[in-house]
């Protein structure tokens, strides 16, 4: 009997503190496997930022640094000079992307740091109970938008992979989403090419990886995915927005 | 062909639903009935020899709480 | 061969930092101190080092964090508004202990001020600035050649003690030109650091940098430590220069540049028949308050006159040290005005009652 499923060596035996049916755990197993089947495991670190994921330092096994609200892509830039032969990833959310991180993210991306980042995109702040986020749609309903996301008041969301794909620096840049078994494959696949861009020395990687916040969004799991399939995407459409055309070695 | 095999660790699992949601046979059901150390209500399968090892349910769980060999 | 050099104040710090094996700098301009980037720019190149004009200090402070916990010796440098927006960082490296350097070049205030010299960010300094309970080591240099060699000095003591050393200059010393020694060799003190991230390489267990403490018997654990690291800083390192202070009539405590004027006080006071003395504090924080105490207690001392370029932030502390033993005076210029010797001198005098 062959093992199709089992535990990856990427992520310590810790149980998680997420919510029940929260994708941030499929995330977190995403990028651990990414690591072993690309062996960089051992020569990875990793920034964790301010937000549900605060302290995902203690569950991946590569070596870990915990950053400032906003400011990990500024951490992970001193990390990545200092052993600029090792993989250097970002794990943010989009608070800490892209509100208070704005500036962060976009200059990492602007010098064209040879960094990878995973932009988990929920649409609603987490941690702090479901405040409106920089990617909260319109009309959502949050704990400060509870008449639901005006524009006349509250502004638009902002589309970070499209605004990042205007900016030489970041040459890979993809949106996916963990809403099905399909496109969970897919964003493997997404997370995997980060790493190998990185690798390749090509530039700044960006995955933004829409996910749910079912605690937040006031929806079972299962509904939370499919709020994803049904409506998030129509605002966040999944696709590749700069692609570097790896070759495909591995 | 040996029958595939899947294993639910009852302790790391929340209770979410959403291997039950994606199981294409339709076999994992929430224990109502039953709470684990976290006090949720951990999955179970049902009718296990139906199982096709397909590894669905293990993709989509956010808590690395099934594994699964055929 | 001991090399002597003409330089300006901001370009000695950037010489020693690297002469400290420091070689990641990131910065962002502010006036008056910005020479410390030119000078990294282009040396830099030549010992195969980083140097990287952020996006604001904050992304700066952030980069030294990251570089820091990487396991180099990295810095950054400012002036005081460029200072106040890197104090988030300052609170981080604190509570993840990292070893960094930063150098403020401080400039008046408050707001965006002017860009003449002040010692306006005492307070900010030396109580914090940030959030939360921590200190940092602040170092006070008087000339170029303390501010190189106390650059070199910062880097040391960050690293022995993981924590943040910072140079309190100012304009007037940033952008002074005086001759400067470099030894041969110049004395580095580079521990290993096995906390670092260096990726695990297969043989360790994962390091991780963090300054979050969720659980409150943690967090208070972990302030106890600090604290205990923090008093044996205060033990170890304080540092203060006493000029004529045995059987002074006047004592004046003054740092930087006011102690430079302070010293031209001496002959000019004694040739008038006063005696005074100068207590300059080298380390800002730990403040040497045994030193002043023990100077201020002498019979012969009347009263104590603090000089600052503030409107009066260092004599709280000289207050505290003196403990009510005598009268505490304070004379202070702002704005980036210095005090002129004869304004202390009448101070002087009319504090011995002439």
């Amino acid at each position: 009997m062959q093992a199709v499923f089992k535990r990856t060596a990427g992520l310590l035996n810790i149980p998680t503190h997420y919510c029940p049916g929260c994708t941030h755990g499929i995330l977190h197993r995403l990028i651990a496997e990414a690591m072993c089947e690309l062996d960089i495991l051992h020569r990875t670190i990793g920034v964790s930022s301010v937000g549900c994921t605060y302290n995902n330092y203690e569950y991946f096994a590569c070596d870990m640094v915990q950053a400032a609200h906003g400011r990990a892509p500024a951490v992970a830039t001193g990390i990545k000079r200092v052993h600029p032969s090792k993989s250097v990833f970002t794990y943010q959310g989009d608070g800490d992307l892209a509100a208070i991180g704005t500036a962060e993210i976009i200059h990492a991306a602007a010098r064209g740091e040879k960094i990878s980042v995973f932009f988990a995109n929920n649409a609603i702040y987490g941690m702090t109970s479901g405040q409106m986020a920089p990617t909260t749609l319109i009309g959502q309903v949050t704990t400060t938008s509870p008449f639901g996301r005006d524009p006349d008041a509250q502004g638009h969301p902002i589309n970070v992979s499209e605004m990042m794909a205007t900016l030489p620096g970041a040459v890979y840049v993809e949106r996916v989403s963990l809403h099905d078994y399909r496109h969970i494959i897919q964003a493997k696949k997404a997370v995997r090419k980060a790493f190998r861009v990185q690798e390749a020395g090509l530039g700044f990687s960006l995955v933004e990886v829409l996910s749910t916040c079912p605690t937040n969004w006031g929806m079972d799991p299962p509904k939370s995915m499919d709020w994803v399939a049904e409506v998030m995407i129509q605002q966040y459409p999944l696709g590749l927005f700069r692609d570097p055309k790896l070759e495909e070695s591995k | 062909m040996p029958m595939p095999r899947v294993k639910f660790n009852q302790d790391l699992c929340k209770g979410c639903g959403l291997c039950v949601s994606v199981c294409p046979q339709r076999l994992i059901q929430v224990q109502k009935r039953r709470l684990n150390d976290k006090g949720l209500h951990p999955v179970y399968v049902e009718q296990v020899d139906r199982c096709t090892g397909c590894g669905m349910c293990a993709t989509i769980c956010p808590d690395l709480a099934i594994e699964v060999w055929r | 061969m001991e090399k002597r050099v003409l330089m300006k104040g901001n370009e000695a710090i950037a010489e020693a930092a690297i002469r400290a094996g420091c070689r990641y700098y990131f910065g962002y301009p502010i006036t008056p101190q910005t020479e410390i980037m030119h000078y990294m720019a282009k040396r830099m190149v030549e010992v195969g080092g980083t140097v990287i004009q952020a996006e604001s200090e904050l992304a700066a402070i952030n980069m030294v964090y990251g570089a820091a916990a990487a396991g180099a010796r990295a810095m950054t440098s400012s002036s005081s508004p460029g200072i106040s927006l890197k104090q988030e960082g300052f609170s981080y490296i604190a509570g993840a202990e990292l070893p960094a350097v930063v150098a403020n070049i401080v400039r008046a205030g408050p707001g965006l001020g002017g860009i003449l010299p002040s010692q306006g960010d005492y307070f900010q300094a030396t109580k914090g600035g940030g959030h939360g309970d921590y200190r940092n080591i602040v170092l006070a240099p008087a000339s170029v050649q303390e501010l190189y060699e106390m650059t070199i000095e910062a880097f040391n003591l960050a690293d022995r003690y993981r924590m943040l050393a910072l140079i309190l200059g100012d304009g007037a010393l940033g952008q002074m030109m005086e001759p400067v020694v470099f030894r041969d060799k110049e004395p580095i003190d580079l521990p290993k650091k096995p906390w670092a991230v260096t990726g695990t390489g297969g043989v360790r267990p994962h390091n991780t940098i963090t300054s979050i403490y969720i659980k409150a018997d943690v967090l208070e654990a972990f302030n106890r430590k600090l604290q205990a690291k923090y008093a044996e800083v205060s033990r170890r390192e304080v540092r203060a220069e006493c000029l004529n202070c045995e059987d002074a009539d006047i004592l004046m405590v003054a740092f930087g540049t006011c102690s430079r004027i302070g010293r031209g006080i001496i002959p000019i006071a004694a040739a008038q028949g006063v005696r005074v003395g100068l207590i300059r504090p080298i380390t800002l924080w730990p403040f040497p308050s045994d030193v002043i105490a023990r100077a201020a207690a002498q019979p012969s001392v009347k009263a104590v006159l603090t000089i600052e370029l503030s409107c009066g932030q260092m004599v709280e502390d000289v207050r505290l040290a003196v403990d009510g033993m005598k009268p505490i005076a304070f004379l202070g210029r702002s704005g980036g005005n210095l005090p002129t010797q004869k304004e202390i001198l009448q101070k002087i005098m009319k504090m011995v009652g002439r």
